[in-house]
């Protein structure tokens, strides 16, 4: 039987790109649905600690336009992601790319190339593995990305960091 | 500093969200301290006040340029990359466990079933 992958696993098959992969404890059709409806999306897709979701528009239609946006509690200040969806084959593979909105919050990404992702779900028994490729425009921008995920990873991961501050002495 | 002394003063130094977000910064590259406040709604020498933190706790350190003294990352022992990486990572899982919570809240209640909430 295979073991299932219950926490996220990274890697970097190229320079631009960034590849996540995860196993669900739900049917695919289940795991598409959270992936592609907004009240369903909102729950999951956290922003930073203290953000919330105020819009997530979904048209997932080849051609079809998204947009998502998160908001400070504290300040207001919104940044978010747009675009369009390049590839709907339900409940397997979705392609879409997207574009930084920097909104208040600013940052170096240049909005003007989208990071296409491609997410693949798959199905055995009762188990659905995702497997997720963002390519960016180039390594800068992959790198600037994979940053901003850091600082907010780091709200999470304070035992991690104890192992890792453990050989600084 | 004691090993214990030096623990306490990088997680006090990591205990605020300007100081994560500069340390994310350095990790692509060294900048000057002008660079470093360019992206943060406060002042240079606010910005100075948090990086004399990060240099007490050795997470960051000065370069040699006398004018711009760039700053740079420091001693993150398991390799810049791997650290990077895994706090990217922590981002995504953190999402998947809600999602996780989600998904099983879905398989616990059919969606087929009526609302019963008013």
């Amino acid at each position: 039987m295979a073991r299932m992958l219950e926490k996220a696993q990274v890697s970097l098959p190229s320079d631009t790109q960034v590849r996540v992969i995860r196993d669900f404890k739900a049917p695919r059709a289940l795991v598409w649905q959270a992936h592609t409806e907004p009240e369903l999306i909102r729950r999951w897709m956290l922003g930073p600690p203290g953000w919330s979701m105020p819009v997530c528009e979904m048209d997932v239609r080849p051609g079809g336009k998204y947009r998502w946006r998160w908001r400070s509690d504290e300040t207001g200040a919104e940044f978010g992601f747009f675009g369009d969806f390049r590839e709907v084959d339900a409940p397997a593979k979705l392609v879409h790319a997207e574009h930084y909105d920097p909104g208040d919050v600013g940052g170096a990404m240049d909005a003007s190339q989208p990071t296409i992702i491609q997410t693949l779900f798959t199905e055995t028994a009762g188990i659905t593995s995702l497997e997720m490729i963002m390519t960016f425009a180039s390594k800068e921008i992959r790198d600037a990305a994979v940053s901003t995920g850091m600082t907010d990873g780091m709200e999470m991961g304070y035992e991690r960091l104890e192992n890792l501050l453990s050989g600084l002495n | 500093m004691t090993p214990d002394e030096r623990l306490d003063a990088t997680f006090a130094a990591l205990a605020d969200p300007t100081r994560r977000a500069i340390l994310a910064r350095l990790a692509l590259g060294e900048a000057s301290v002008a660079e470093l406040a360019l992206p943060f709604n406060i002042s240079q020498p606010a910005i100075s006040k948090h990086l004399k933190v990060l240099e007490r706790a050795g997470l960051i350190s000065a370069g040699q340029d006398a004018q711009r003294r760039p700053r740079k990352i420091e001693g993150l022992p398991l390799g810049e990359a791997t650290a990077w990486l895994e706090g990217y990572r922590q981002f995504w899982e953190r999402r998947y466990a809600a999602l996780d919570g989600l998904l099983g809240q879905l398989q616990a209640k059919p969606p087929k079933s009526p609302r019963k909430r008013h």
